[in-house]
């Protein structure tokens, strides 16, 4: 079988440090159906609009920014994932909902399970 | 029916873990055990104000609870995803009941207890009692 696995993506680029911030990897849960990949991650505090999902080049960046109540202090969630091709780039959906950001990343035709009709 | 599966060769996964996951921890995955999230709690004149992370939670289904306005539980459960169909290629997010219970810092009216749920995070403004309020005390010349 062809190797499918990536090579581990480059370091956390400096942008994404800040100062009084601190970055954290957020805890996911991936399943995996026939026709698609599941990405659960638990970004609690964070809004829809201070995510930041984005495939390039066989990585998915899952990305969130968070700020504290009561104090000056923000927490980034960052995370990156290598996946192999066979994932539809253009069909990638993410939505957020009390906390939780799911990601769905639907299967390019060619590897989904096919049954074989057998003659004879 | 989720189902757990190890997926070695022909992985179509493989996840570079960029930073250590420092934050708040439930409990232990193994077990179905009973510690909490984290519950932060500060105050100021007027209200004791409580934090606590609690992504993917049904908020019908939170139980907070303010004892003798000094104890407050906050206990719930938070089901796995019931996804038809799929096998699980990563686990890291807590699941199950979970319960905390914390003495506040001061006596609060448990009457005027606010609680909002809102992107995951369980925000509690409780309102300190009058009788936990700061009072100026005149002293008196002899």
């Amino acid at each position: 079988m062809s190797n499918l696995v990536r090579e581990p993506a480059a370091a956390v680029p400096a942008e994404v440090a800040e100062e009084r911030a601190v970055t954290v990897g957020p805890r996911v849960d991936v399943l995996e159906t026939e026709n698609e990949f599941l990405v659960l991650a638990d970004v609690p505090g964070v809004k829809p609009e201070d995510v930041d999902v984005r495939f390039e080049k066989g990585e998915l960046t899952v990305h969130g920014r968070r700020h504290a109540a009561r104090e000056y202090e923000t927490t980034n969630y960052h995370r990156v994932f290598a996946v192999a091709e066979t994932v539809a780039a253009d069909k990638i959906t993410a939505d957020l909902k009390n906390g939780v950001l799911t990601i769905r990343l639907p299967k390019t035709e060619a590897v989904k399970p096919k049954r074989i009709a057998v003659t004879g | 029916m989720t189902r757990n599966r190890r997926t070695p060769f022909g992985s179509l996964w493989q996840e570079f873990n960029q930073v250590q996951d420092d934050f708040a921890k439930w409990f232990g995955r193994a077990t179905a055990g009973v510690a909490g999230p984290q519950l932060t709690v500060w105050e100021d004149e007027h209200a004791v104000f409580a934090e606590a992370d609690l992504p993917g939670i049904d908020p019908a289904k939170l139980e907070v609870t303010v004892a003798e306005g000094t104890q407050l539980t906050v206990q719930g459960e938070r089901t796995p995803p019931e996804v038809a169909g799929a096998a699980w290629v990563r686990q890291e997010r807590p699941f199950g009941k979970f319960a905390r219970v914390v003495t506040l810092p001061a006596l609060v009216d448990a009457d005027k207890v606010e609680a909002k749920y809102e992107n995951g995070v369980l925000r509690l403004t409780l309102p300190k009692h009058e009788a936990a309020k700061p009072r100026k005390i005149t002293v008196q010349s002899a």
